[in-house]
Protein backbone atom coordinates (compact mmCIF):
# COMPACT_ATOMS: atom_id res chain seq x y z
CA UNK A 1 0.00 0.00 0.00
CA UNK A 2 1.27 3.63 -0.70
CA UNK A 3 0.15 7.41 -0.99
CA UNK A 4 0.54 8.49 -4.82
CA UNK A 5 -0.45 11.84 -4.17
CA UNK A 6 -0.73 14.98 -1.34
CA UNK A 7 -2.31 17.75 -1.63
CA UNK A 8 -2.63 20.36 0.93
CA UNK A 9 -4.47 23.57 1.46
CA UNK A 10 -3.49 25.88 4.71
CA UNK A 11 -2.68 22.72 6.75
CA UNK A 12 -0.10 23.78 9.44
CA UNK A 13 2.63 25.85 7.83
CA UNK A 14 1.87 25.18 3.93
CA UNK A 15 -0.82 27.73 2.19
CA UNK A 16 -0.96 25.27 -0.67
CA UNK A 17 1.43 22.14 -1.55
CA UNK A 18 0.69 19.40 -3.82
CA UNK A 19 3.22 16.18 -3.89
CA UNK A 20 3.37 12.66 -5.97
CA UNK A 21 5.22 10.41 -4.34
CA UNK A 22 7.71 7.70 -5.31
CA UNK A 23 6.13 3.74 -4.30
CA UNK A 24 9.10 3.51 -2.52
CA UNK A 25 12.06 5.92 -0.81
CA UNK A 26 10.76 9.84 -0.27
CA UNK A 27 12.71 12.27 1.92
CA UNK A 28 12.16 15.51 3.01
CA UNK A 29 15.25 18.03 3.30
CA UNK A 30 15.50 21.48 5.00
CA UNK A 31 16.10 23.75 8.31
CA UNK A 32 14.52 23.05 11.13
CA UNK A 33 11.11 24.61 11.13
CA UNK A 34 10.93 24.39 7.12
CA UNK A 35 7.75 21.64 7.66
CA UNK A 36 9.34 18.64 6.70
CA UNK A 37 7.30 16.76 10.27
CA UNK A 38 4.08 19.26 9.25
CA UNK A 39 4.56 16.99 5.60
CA UNK A 40 4.54 13.60 8.01
CA UNK A 41 2.03 15.07 9.97
CA UNK A 42 -0.16 15.33 7.13
CA UNK A 43 0.51 11.46 5.64
CA UNK A 44 -0.23 10.43 9.75
CA UNK A 45 -3.52 12.47 9.80
CA UNK A 46 -4.74 10.58 6.75
CA UNK A 47 -4.16 7.60 7.96
CA UNK A 48 -5.42 8.10 11.85
CA UNK A 49 -7.97 11.32 11.62
CA UNK A 50 -5.79 13.16 14.03
CA UNK A 51 -2.25 14.62 14.15
CA UNK A 52 0.90 12.59 16.09
CA UNK A 53 1.79 16.28 16.91
CA UNK A 54 -0.90 18.83 18.12
CA UNK A 55 -3.72 17.07 19.54
CA UNK A 56 -6.05 19.74 19.26
CA UNK A 57 -7.48 19.86 15.83
CA UNK A 58 -8.25 23.47 15.31
CA UNK A 59 -4.66 24.47 15.78
CA UNK A 60 -3.72 22.68 12.62
CA UNK A 61 -4.93 25.34 10.62
CA UNK A 62 -2.61 27.58 8.95
CA UNK A 63 -2.78 30.97 11.23
CA UNK A 64 -5.06 33.24 10.34
CA UNK A 65 -7.18 31.22 7.98
CA UNK A 66 -10.60 29.08 8.74
CA UNK A 67 -9.95 25.89 7.11
CA UNK A 68 -7.69 23.05 6.36
CA UNK A 69 -8.03 20.45 3.61
CA UNK A 70 -5.75 17.06 3.35
CA UNK A 71 -6.69 15.07 0.56
CA UNK A 72 -4.71 11.71 -0.56
CA UNK A 73 -4.76 9.14 -3.07
CA UNK A 74 -3.60 5.89 -2.33
CA UNK A 75 -2.86 2.73 -4.32
CA UNK A 76 -4.17 -0.03 -2.06
CA UNK A 77 -4.57 -3.71 -2.75
CA UNK A 78 -4.80 -3.07 -6.43
CA UNK A 79 -7.56 -0.42 -6.25
CA UNK A 80 -7.47 3.47 -6.12
CA UNK A 81 -8.23 5.60 -2.95
CA UNK A 82 -8.97 8.65 -2.69
CA UNK A 83 -9.30 10.16 0.80
CA UNK A 84 -10.06 13.47 2.02
CA UNK A 85 -10.40 15.08 5.18
CA UNK A 86 -11.14 18.53 5.78
CA UNK A 87 -12.01 20.93 8.82
CA UNK A 88 -13.84 24.52 9.16
CA UNK A 89 -13.62 26.45 12.21
CA UNK A 90 -16.61 25.73 14.19
CA UNK A 91 -17.66 22.85 12.01
CA UNK A 92 -16.68 18.59 12.75
CA UNK A 93 -14.17 17.41 10.92
CA UNK A 94 -15.30 15.65 7.44
CA UNK A 95 -13.45 12.45 6.57
CA UNK A 96 -14.59 10.77 3.30
CA UNK A 97 -13.44 8.26 1.73
CA UNK A 98 -13.82 8.32 -2.40
CA UNK A 99 -16.18 10.80 -1.66
CA UNK A 100 -18.05 9.37 0.44
CA UNK A 101 -18.24 10.56 4.35
CA UNK A 102 -17.39 8.18 7.13
CA UNK A 103 -20.44 8.45 9.80
CA UNK A 104 -17.87 7.25 12.15
CA UNK A 105 -13.64 8.24 12.23
CA UNK A 106 -13.08 4.63 13.90
CA UNK A 107 -14.55 2.97 10.50
CA UNK A 108 -11.68 4.41 8.48
CA UNK A 109 -8.47 3.73 11.33
CA UNK A 110 -7.03 0.91 10.25
CA UNK A 111 -7.64 1.22 6.08
CA UNK A 112 -4.44 3.18 5.58
CA UNK A 113 -1.84 1.56 8.05
CA UNK A 114 1.27 3.62 8.96
CA UNK A 115 3.91 3.17 11.76
CA UNK A 116 5.72 6.42 12.99
CA UNK A 117 8.98 6.81 14.00
CA UNK A 118 9.39 10.03 15.67
CA UNK A 119 11.70 11.83 18.65
CA UNK A 120 8.70 11.72 20.69
CA UNK A 121 8.41 8.25 21.11
CA UNK A 122 10.65 8.49 24.12
CA UNK A 123 7.83 9.10 26.27
CA UNK A 124 7.47 4.85 25.67
CA UNK A 125 10.62 4.74 27.81
CA UNK A 126 10.57 8.19 29.66
CA UNK A 127 6.91 8.10 30.34
CA UNK A 128 4.11 6.53 32.66
CA UNK A 129 3.15 3.27 32.40
CA UNK A 130 -0.18 4.32 30.45
CA UNK A 131 2.19 5.73 27.69
CA UNK A 132 3.43 2.11 27.46
CA UNK A 133 0.02 -0.25 27.96
CA UNK A 134 -0.73 1.93 25.41
CA UNK A 135 1.38 0.80 22.71
CA UNK A 136 0.37 -2.61 23.76
CA UNK A 137 -3.06 -2.14 23.05
CA UNK A 138 -3.46 -0.15 20.12
CA UNK A 139 -1.83 -3.40 18.25
CA UNK A 140 -4.05 -6.39 20.01
CA UNK A 141 -7.14 -4.50 19.36
CA UNK A 142 -6.00 -4.90 15.77
CA UNK A 143 -6.49 -8.00 15.51
CA UNK A 144 -8.10 -9.38 18.85
CA UNK A 145 -11.98 -7.46 18.97
CA UNK A 146 -12.47 -9.44 22.23
CA UNK A 147 -9.85 -8.18 23.66
CA UNK A 148 -10.30 -4.40 22.91
CA UNK A 149 -14.04 -4.74 24.05
CA UNK A 150 -13.31 -6.48 27.29
CA UNK A 151 -10.85 -3.55 27.68
CA UNK A 152 -13.64 -1.38 27.56
CA UNK A 153 -15.76 -3.11 29.82
CA UNK A 154 -13.14 -3.35 32.29
CA UNK A 155 -12.38 0.71 32.42
CA UNK A 156 -16.42 0.93 32.87
CA UNK A 157 -16.17 -1.53 35.90
CA UNK A 158 -13.30 0.69 36.96
CA UNK A 159 -14.97 3.85 36.37
CA UNK A 160 -18.11 2.21 38.61
CA UNK A 161 -16.16 0.93 41.49
CA UNK A 162 -14.23 4.23 41.86
CA UNK A 163 -17.20 6.16 42.25
CA UNK A 164 -18.86 3.92 44.89
CA UNK A 165 -15.57 4.00 46.72
CA UNK A 166 -15.94 7.79 46.93
CA UNK A 167 -19.68 7.73 47.99
CA UNK A 168 -18.44 5.32 50.75
CA UNK A 169 -16.27 8.27 51.56
CA UNK A 170 -18.08 10.90 51.30
CA UNK A 171 -21.06 9.43 53.32
CA UNK A 172 -18.93 7.47 55.31
CA UNK A 173 -19.96 4.30 54.91
CA UNK A 174 -19.38 0.89 53.64
CA UNK A 175 -21.20 -2.14 52.01
CA UNK A 176 -18.72 -5.25 51.33
CA UNK A 177 -21.00 -6.88 49.14
CA UNK A 178 -21.38 -3.51 46.73
CA UNK A 179 -17.73 -3.31 46.41
CA UNK A 180 -17.68 -7.30 45.40
CA UNK A 181 -20.30 -6.89 43.02
CA UNK A 182 -18.02 -4.92 41.10
CA UNK A 183 -14.71 -7.04 41.93
CA UNK A 184 -16.64 -9.55 40.33
CA UNK A 185 -16.51 -7.80 37.08
CA UNK A 186 -13.09 -6.75 37.04
CA UNK A 187 -11.43 -9.89 37.89
CA UNK A 188 -13.23 -11.66 35.06
CA UNK A 189 -12.29 -8.61 32.67
CA UNK A 190 -8.81 -8.42 33.89
CA UNK A 191 -8.29 -12.10 33.08
CA UNK A 192 -8.65 -11.89 29.60
CA UNK A 193 -6.79 -9.14 29.17
CA UNK A 194 -3.78 -9.92 30.89
CA UNK A 195 -3.46 -13.12 28.97
CA UNK A 196 -3.69 -11.30 26.20
CA UNK A 197 -1.05 -8.92 27.03
CA UNK A 198 0.86 -12.07 28.34
CA UNK A 199 0.73 -13.48 24.48
CA UNK A 200 1.34 -10.77 22.62
CA UNK A 201 4.57 -9.50 24.41
CA UNK A 202 6.03 -13.40 24.47
CA UNK A 203 5.83 -13.04 20.80
CA UNK A 204 6.81 -9.62 20.17
CA UNK A 205 10.32 -9.71 22.35
CA UNK A 206 12.10 -12.23 19.79
CA UNK A 207 11.00 -9.91 16.96
CA UNK A 208 11.91 -6.68 19.10
CA UNK A 209 15.62 -8.57 20.31
CA UNK A 210 16.13 -9.17 16.62
CA UNK A 211 16.06 -5.78 15.26
CA UNK A 212 17.61 -4.49 18.10
CA UNK A 213 21.12 -7.11 17.44
CA UNK A 214 20.57 -5.66 13.56
CA UNK A 215 20.83 -1.97 14.93
CA UNK A 216 23.59 -1.82 17.42
CA UNK A 217 25.58 -5.03 16.05
CA UNK A 218 26.05 -6.02 19.49
CA UNK A 219 24.21 -9.38 21.76
CA UNK A 220 22.88 -7.57 24.26
CA UNK A 221 20.58 -9.37 25.64
CA UNK A 222 17.10 -6.61 26.05
CA UNK A 223 14.01 -7.72 27.85
CA UNK A 224 10.49 -6.03 28.15
CA UNK A 225 8.86 -7.43 31.55
CA UNK A 226 5.63 -7.19 32.08
CA UNK A 227 4.97 -5.95 35.46
CA UNK A 228 1.22 -7.16 36.55
CA UNK A 229 -0.67 -7.80 39.99
CA UNK A 230 -1.73 -10.90 38.62
CA UNK A 231 1.21 -12.27 38.52
CA UNK A 232 1.13 -12.08 42.41
CA UNK A 233 -1.83 -15.34 42.48
CA UNK A 234 -5.34 -14.80 42.92
CA UNK A 235 -6.61 -10.79 41.60
CA UNK A 236 -10.02 -11.14 43.84
CA UNK A 237 -8.06 -12.08 46.96
CA UNK A 238 -5.67 -9.26 45.85
CA UNK A 239 -8.87 -6.42 45.53
CA UNK A 240 -10.42 -7.88 48.76
CA UNK A 241 -6.92 -7.51 50.74
CA UNK A 242 -6.55 -4.19 49.10
CA UNK A 243 -9.98 -3.01 50.46
CA UNK A 244 -9.26 -1.33 53.30
CA UNK A 245 -6.31 1.10 51.20
CA UNK A 246 -8.40 1.16 48.02
CA UNK A 247 -11.45 3.19 50.72
CA UNK A 248 -8.34 5.48 52.04
CA UNK A 249 -7.38 6.24 48.73
CA UNK A 250 -10.99 6.26 47.32
CA UNK A 251 -9.65 4.57 44.12
CA UNK A 252 -8.68 1.39 43.07
CA UNK A 253 -5.31 0.24 43.39
CA UNK A 254 -4.37 -3.35 42.07
CA UNK A 255 -5.38 -4.53 38.64
CA UNK A 256 -4.38 -4.70 35.47
CA UNK A 257 -5.09 -0.57 35.25
CA UNK A 258 -1.79 -0.59 36.86
CA UNK A 259 0.43 -3.10 34.28
CA UNK A 260 3.80 -1.99 33.38
CA UNK A 261 6.02 -3.12 30.19
CA UNK A 262 9.96 -2.67 31.75
CA UNK A 263 12.41 -1.66 29.09
CA UNK A 264 15.81 -3.52 29.82
CA UNK A 265 18.90 -3.70 28.36
CA UNK A 266 20.61 -6.48 29.76
CA UNK A 267 19.92 -6.48 34.01
CA UNK A 268 19.17 -2.53 34.07
CA UNK A 269 16.19 -0.52 33.73
CA UNK A 270 16.88 1.29 30.25
CA UNK A 271 14.96 4.33 31.68
CA UNK A 272 17.39 4.95 34.46
CA UNK A 273 20.27 3.52 32.73
CA UNK A 274 20.23 3.81 28.99
CA UNK A 275 22.58 6.56 26.84
CA UNK A 276 19.95 8.89 24.77
CA UNK A 277 21.64 6.35 21.77
CA UNK A 278 20.95 3.51 23.68
CA UNK A 279 16.93 4.46 24.51
CA UNK A 280 16.91 5.76 20.41
CA UNK A 281 17.84 2.33 19.05
CA UNK A 282 15.50 0.54 21.74
CA UNK A 283 12.82 2.67 20.18
CA UNK A 284 13.36 2.80 16.48
CA UNK A 285 13.73 -1.44 17.55
CA UNK A 286 10.21 -1.38 19.50
CA UNK A 287 9.02 0.53 16.27
CA UNK A 288 10.00 -1.94 13.57
CA UNK A 289 9.05 -4.65 15.63
CA UNK A 290 5.76 -3.49 15.83
CA UNK A 291 5.36 -2.43 12.16
CA UNK A 292 6.04 -5.84 11.42
CA UNK A 293 3.49 -6.97 13.64
CA UNK A 294 0.78 -4.53 12.18
CA UNK A 295 2.09 -6.22 8.61
CA UNK A 296 1.38 -9.19 9.46
CA UNK A 297 -2.19 -9.05 11.23
CA UNK A 298 -3.54 -6.35 8.59
CA UNK A 299 -1.78 -8.24 5.82
CA UNK A 300 -0.83 -5.01 4.09
CA UNK A 301 2.76 -3.25 4.15
CA UNK A 302 2.35 -0.43 6.34
CA UNK A 303 3.69 3.10 5.17
CA UNK A 304 7.10 4.13 7.66
CA UNK A 305 7.47 7.68 8.74
CA UNK A 306 10.93 7.84 10.20
CA UNK A 307 11.24 11.70 11.66
CA UNK A 308 14.52 12.89 12.58
CA UNK A 309 15.58 9.44 13.01
CA UNK A 310 19.37 9.67 12.87
CA UNK A 311 19.94 12.56 15.43
CA UNK A 312 21.75 11.05 18.53
CA UNK A 313 22.95 7.65 16.72
CA UNK A 314 26.42 6.62 15.87
CA UNK A 315 27.81 6.23 12.13
CA UNK A 316 27.41 2.62 12.65
CA UNK A 317 24.06 2.40 13.72
CA UNK A 318 22.63 4.99 11.47
CA UNK A 319 24.00 2.49 8.51
CA UNK A 320 22.61 -0.50 9.83
CA UNK A 321 19.44 1.21 10.38
CA UNK A 322 19.81 2.09 6.55
CA UNK A 323 20.89 -1.49 5.31
CA UNK A 324 17.45 -2.60 7.44
CA UNK A 325 15.06 -0.40 5.79
CA UNK A 326 16.53 -0.11 2.60
CA UNK A 327 15.60 -4.13 2.76
CA UNK A 328 12.17 -5.10 0.28
CA UNK A 329 10.25 -6.12 3.67
CA UNK A 330 9.55 -2.13 4.60
CA UNK A 331 7.64 -0.56 1.78
CA UNK A 332 7.03 3.31 0.86
CA UNK A 333 9.01 4.87 3.15
CA UNK A 334 9.12 8.68 4.47
CA UNK A 335 12.25 10.19 5.83
CA UNK A 336 12.99 14.06 6.59
CA UNK A 337 16.29 14.83 7.92
CA UNK A 338 18.54 18.19 7.64
CA UNK A 339 21.34 16.00 6.81
CA UNK A 340 21.74 15.42 2.53
CA UNK A 341 24.45 13.02 3.72
CA UNK A 342 22.67 10.68 5.63
CA UNK A 343 19.94 10.62 2.78
CA UNK A 344 22.94 10.35 -0.02
CA UNK A 345 24.32 7.45 2.14
CA UNK A 346 20.65 5.59 1.86
CA UNK A 347 19.75 6.04 -1.69
CA UNK A 348 22.82 4.87 -2.88
CA UNK A 349 21.79 1.54 -1.32
CA UNK A 350 18.23 1.73 -2.24
CA UNK A 351 18.21 -0.07 -5.74
CA UNK A 352 14.68 1.51 -5.82
CA UNK A 353 13.31 4.70 -7.22
CA UNK A 354 13.20 7.75 -5.01
CA UNK A 355 12.50 11.46 -4.96
CA UNK A 356 14.07 14.01 -3.00
CA UNK A 357 11.84 17.05 -1.66
CA UNK A 358 13.41 20.11 -0.30
CA UNK A 359 11.17 22.50 1.79
CA UNK A 360 11.62 25.88 2.63
CA UNK A 361 9.40 27.61 5.06
CA UNK A 362 6.40 25.81 4.24
CA UNK A 363 6.79 25.47 0.69
CA UNK A 364 7.63 22.26 -1.17
CA UNK A 365 10.63 23.52 -3.51
CA UNK A 366 11.41 20.77 -5.95
CA UNK B 1 -27.35 33.89 26.76
CA UNK B 2 -30.40 36.16 26.95
CA UNK B 3 -32.00 36.82 29.57
CA UNK B 4 -35.58 36.20 29.23
CA UNK B 5 -37.94 39.25 30.58
CA UNK B 6 -41.45 37.93 31.15
CA UNK B 7 -44.42 40.40 31.39
CA UNK B 8 -45.62 38.28 34.10
CA UNK B 9 -44.55 36.34 37.29
CA UNK B 10 -47.17 33.75 36.82
CA UNK B 11 -46.16 32.94 32.73
CA UNK B 12 -42.37 32.98 33.75
CA UNK B 13 -43.43 30.07 36.82
CA UNK B 14 -45.28 27.79 34.69
CA UNK B 15 -42.14 28.08 31.91
CA UNK B 16 -39.62 27.35 34.72
CA UNK B 17 -41.82 24.25 35.44
CA UNK B 18 -42.26 22.84 31.69
CA UNK B 19 -38.27 23.45 31.35
CA UNK B 20 -37.81 20.88 34.81
CA UNK B 21 -38.82 18.23 32.25
CA UNK B 22 -36.75 15.96 30.12
CA UNK B 23 -36.44 16.69 26.78
CA UNK B 24 -37.70 20.62 27.14
CA UNK B 25 -35.97 23.50 26.85
CA UNK B 26 -37.11 27.03 27.78
CA UNK B 27 -38.29 27.98 24.26
CA UNK B 28 -40.60 25.23 23.94
CA UNK B 29 -41.79 25.65 27.63
CA UNK B 30 -42.91 28.53 26.26
CA UNK B 31 -44.59 27.56 23.23
CA UNK B 32 -46.06 24.81 25.62
CA UNK B 33 -47.40 27.28 28.07
CA UNK B 34 -48.96 29.93 25.85
CA UNK B 35 -50.26 26.80 23.94
CA UNK B 36 -52.68 26.33 27.33
CA UNK B 37 -53.02 30.07 28.26
CA UNK B 38 -55.07 30.28 24.73
CA UNK B 39 -57.07 26.75 25.69
CA UNK B 40 -60.49 26.67 27.28
CA UNK B 41 -60.27 27.36 31.14
CA UNK B 42 -61.86 23.43 31.34
CA UNK B 43 -59.18 21.91 29.17
CA UNK B 44 -56.21 23.17 31.37
CA UNK B 45 -58.13 21.98 34.73
CA UNK B 46 -58.31 18.87 32.93
CA UNK B 47 -54.87 18.73 32.12
CA UNK B 48 -53.68 20.13 35.38
CA UNK B 49 -56.01 17.68 37.50
CA UNK B 50 -54.87 14.43 35.41
CA UNK B 51 -51.30 15.46 36.46
CA UNK B 52 -52.29 15.60 40.12
CA UNK B 53 -54.54 12.34 40.07
CA UNK B 54 -52.01 10.74 38.35
CA UNK B 55 -49.06 11.21 41.07
CA UNK B 56 -51.81 11.01 43.98
CA UNK B 57 -53.30 7.76 43.10
CA UNK B 58 -50.80 5.47 40.80
CA UNK B 59 -49.61 2.78 42.60
CA UNK B 60 -46.76 0.18 41.73
CA UNK B 61 -47.84 -3.47 42.13
CA UNK B 62 -47.38 -5.21 44.91
CA UNK B 63 -46.27 -8.16 43.52
CA UNK B 64 -43.51 -6.74 40.52
CA UNK B 65 -43.42 -3.14 41.49
CA UNK B 66 -44.92 -2.45 38.11
CA UNK B 67 -46.76 1.05 37.72
CA UNK B 68 -50.73 0.13 38.17
CA UNK B 69 -54.10 1.07 38.80
CA UNK B 70 -54.24 -1.13 41.64
CA UNK B 71 -52.52 -2.81 44.30
CA UNK B 72 -52.09 -5.60 42.14
CA UNK B 73 -51.59 -4.74 38.03
CA UNK B 74 -53.69 -6.44 35.28
CA UNK B 75 -50.68 -8.46 34.25
CA UNK B 76 -49.74 -10.30 37.77
CA UNK B 77 -53.97 -10.17 38.58
CA UNK B 78 -54.64 -12.21 34.80
CA UNK B 79 -55.49 -15.67 35.76
CA UNK B 80 -53.93 -16.77 31.77
CA UNK B 81 -50.79 -15.56 32.44
CA UNK B 82 -47.94 -18.76 33.81
CA UNK B 83 -47.13 -17.41 37.32
CA UNK B 84 -44.35 -19.74 37.48
CA UNK B 85 -42.19 -17.51 34.96
CA UNK B 86 -41.08 -15.24 35.74
CA UNK B 87 -38.95 -12.07 33.84
CA UNK B 88 -36.99 -9.35 35.37
CA UNK B 89 -36.75 -6.27 33.96
CA UNK B 90 -34.84 -2.40 34.38
CA UNK B 91 -38.47 -0.27 34.37
CA UNK B 92 -41.82 -0.04 32.91
CA UNK B 93 -41.08 0.63 29.47
CA UNK B 94 -39.28 -2.51 29.32
CA UNK B 95 -42.52 -4.38 30.55
CA UNK B 96 -44.07 -2.54 27.39
CA UNK B 97 -41.52 -3.32 24.61
CA UNK B 98 -41.26 -7.20 25.71
CA UNK B 99 -45.59 -6.75 26.03
CA UNK B 100 -45.54 -5.96 22.32
CA UNK B 101 -43.80 -9.05 21.24
CA UNK B 102 -46.78 -11.30 22.21
CA UNK B 103 -44.37 -14.14 22.99
CA UNK B 104 -44.32 -13.44 26.53
CA UNK B 105 -47.12 -14.83 28.82
CA UNK B 106 -45.56 -15.07 32.24
CA UNK B 107 -45.14 -12.42 35.11
CA UNK B 108 -42.60 -9.58 35.31
CA UNK B 109 -40.80 -8.46 37.65
CA UNK B 110 -39.66 -4.27 37.50
CA UNK B 111 -35.97 -3.52 39.16
CA UNK B 112 -36.58 0.02 38.89
CA UNK B 113 -33.19 0.46 37.90
CA UNK B 114 -29.70 -1.22 37.11
CA UNK B 115 -26.78 -0.92 39.68
CA UNK B 116 -24.53 2.02 38.90
CA UNK B 117 -22.67 3.84 41.53
CA UNK B 118 -22.05 6.80 39.56
CA UNK B 119 -26.04 7.49 39.22
CA UNK B 120 -25.84 6.65 42.68
CA UNK B 121 -27.88 3.31 42.95
CA UNK B 122 -26.87 0.83 44.75
CA UNK B 123 -28.11 -2.98 44.94
CA UNK B 124 -30.17 -1.43 48.15
CA UNK B 125 -32.10 1.16 45.78
CA UNK B 126 -33.28 -1.66 42.85
CA UNK B 127 -36.07 -4.33 44.04
CA UNK B 128 -33.49 -7.42 44.13
CA UNK B 129 -34.69 -8.65 47.77
CA UNK B 130 -38.38 -8.55 46.95
CA UNK B 131 -37.32 -10.78 43.89
CA UNK B 132 -35.16 -12.99 46.01
CA UNK B 133 -38.98 -13.13 48.59
CA UNK B 134 -40.60 -14.27 45.47
CA UNK B 135 -38.63 -17.01 44.45
CA UNK B 136 -37.65 -18.32 48.00
CA UNK B 137 -41.76 -18.62 48.65
CA UNK B 138 -41.18 -21.20 46.13
CA UNK B 139 -44.04 -19.83 43.28
CA UNK B 140 -41.23 -19.48 40.20
CA UNK B 141 -39.84 -22.30 38.44
CA UNK B 142 -37.83 -19.73 36.03
CA UNK B 143 -36.17 -16.25 36.12
CA UNK B 144 -35.41 -14.70 33.15
CA UNK B 145 -32.91 -12.00 33.30
CA UNK B 146 -33.85 -9.33 30.46
CA UNK B 147 -31.83 -6.65 31.35
CA UNK B 148 -29.88 -4.13 29.15
CA UNK B 149 -26.18 -6.18 27.48
CA UNK B 150 -23.93 -3.00 29.17
CA UNK B 151 -21.63 -3.13 31.77
CA UNK B 152 -24.34 -2.27 34.32
CA UNK B 153 -26.90 -4.26 32.99
CA UNK B 154 -24.45 -7.66 32.95
CA UNK B 155 -23.36 -6.54 36.74
CA UNK B 156 -26.69 -6.54 37.83
CA UNK B 157 -27.64 -9.49 36.43
CA UNK B 158 -24.86 -10.76 37.66
CA UNK B 159 -25.72 -9.98 41.16
CA UNK B 160 -29.20 -11.05 41.14
CA UNK B 161 -27.81 -14.54 40.15
CA UNK B 162 -25.29 -14.72 42.83
CA UNK B 163 -28.65 -14.10 45.44
CA UNK B 164 -30.72 -16.90 43.32
CA UNK B 165 -28.20 -19.58 43.03
CA UNK B 166 -28.63 -21.77 45.67
CA UNK B 167 -32.45 -21.52 45.41
CA UNK B 168 -34.09 -24.02 43.58
CA UNK B 169 -35.02 -22.09 39.94
CA UNK B 170 -33.89 -22.22 36.70
CA UNK B 171 -32.10 -18.66 35.79
CA UNK B 172 -31.99 -17.69 32.16
CA UNK B 173 -31.25 -15.07 30.25
CA UNK B 174 -31.91 -13.59 26.69
CA UNK B 175 -30.40 -14.77 23.49
CA UNK B 176 -27.75 -12.54 22.20
CA UNK B 177 -26.91 -12.78 18.52
CA UNK B 178 -27.40 -11.50 15.06
CA UNK B 179 -30.58 -9.10 14.83
CA UNK B 180 -32.83 -10.74 12.25
CA UNK B 181 -32.39 -8.87 8.89
CA UNK B 182 -29.30 -7.66 9.51
CA UNK B 183 -26.46 -9.26 6.91
CA UNK B 184 -23.90 -10.90 8.15
CA UNK B 185 -20.75 -8.86 7.23
CA UNK B 186 -22.60 -5.54 9.07
CA UNK B 187 -23.04 -7.31 12.51
CA UNK B 188 -19.74 -6.45 14.87
CA UNK B 189 -17.04 -9.09 16.02
CA UNK B 190 -18.39 -9.82 19.50
CA UNK B 191 -21.78 -10.16 18.84
CA UNK B 192 -21.03 -12.46 15.69
CA UNK B 193 -18.35 -14.54 17.79
CA UNK B 194 -21.11 -14.89 20.49
CA UNK B 195 -23.83 -16.16 18.13
CA UNK B 196 -21.20 -18.75 16.66
CA UNK B 197 -20.23 -19.92 20.21
CA UNK B 198 -23.93 -19.90 21.42
CA UNK B 199 -25.23 -21.63 17.61
CA UNK B 200 -28.54 -23.52 18.19
CA UNK B 201 -30.51 -25.95 16.69
CA UNK B 202 -32.08 -25.29 13.18
CA UNK B 203 -35.29 -26.81 13.93
CA UNK B 204 -35.06 -24.77 17.05
CA UNK B 205 -34.57 -21.35 15.24
CA UNK B 206 -37.39 -22.31 12.33
CA UNK B 207 -39.67 -20.15 15.34
CA UNK B 208 -43.16 -20.45 15.97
Amino acid sequence: MFIEELSLINFKNFEQAEMKFSPDLNCFIGNNGAGKTNLMDAIYYLSFCKSFLNPVDLQNIRHDEEFFVVQGKYQRQGNEEHIYCGLKKGNKKHFKRNKKEYKKLSEHIGLLPLIVITPSDIDLIMGGSEERRRFIDTVISLYNQHYLDSLIKYNRALLQRNNLLKQFASTNSFHAENLEIWDDQLVHYAEVIHRERKIYIEKFLPVFQNYYNLISGGNEIIGLEHQSHLYDGDFAGQLQRSRQRDRILQFTTVGIHKDDIEFRLGDFPIKKLGSQGQKKTFLVALKLAQYNFVKEISGITPILLLDDIFDKLDKHRVEEIVKLVANDHFGQIFITDTNREHLDQIISRVNAEYRIFTIDNGVVVS
Amino acid sequence: MNIEHFPSRLLENAVNEFAKLPGIGRKTALRLVLHLLRQDQREVEIFGNTMIQMKNEIRHCKVCHNISDNDICNICANPSRISSIVCVVENIKDVMSIENTHQFNGLYHVLGGIISPMDGIGPSDIEVESLVGRVSRGEIEEVILALSTTMEGDTTNFFIFKKLKDLPVKITTLARGVSIGDELEYTDEITLGRSIVNRQNFEDSLGR
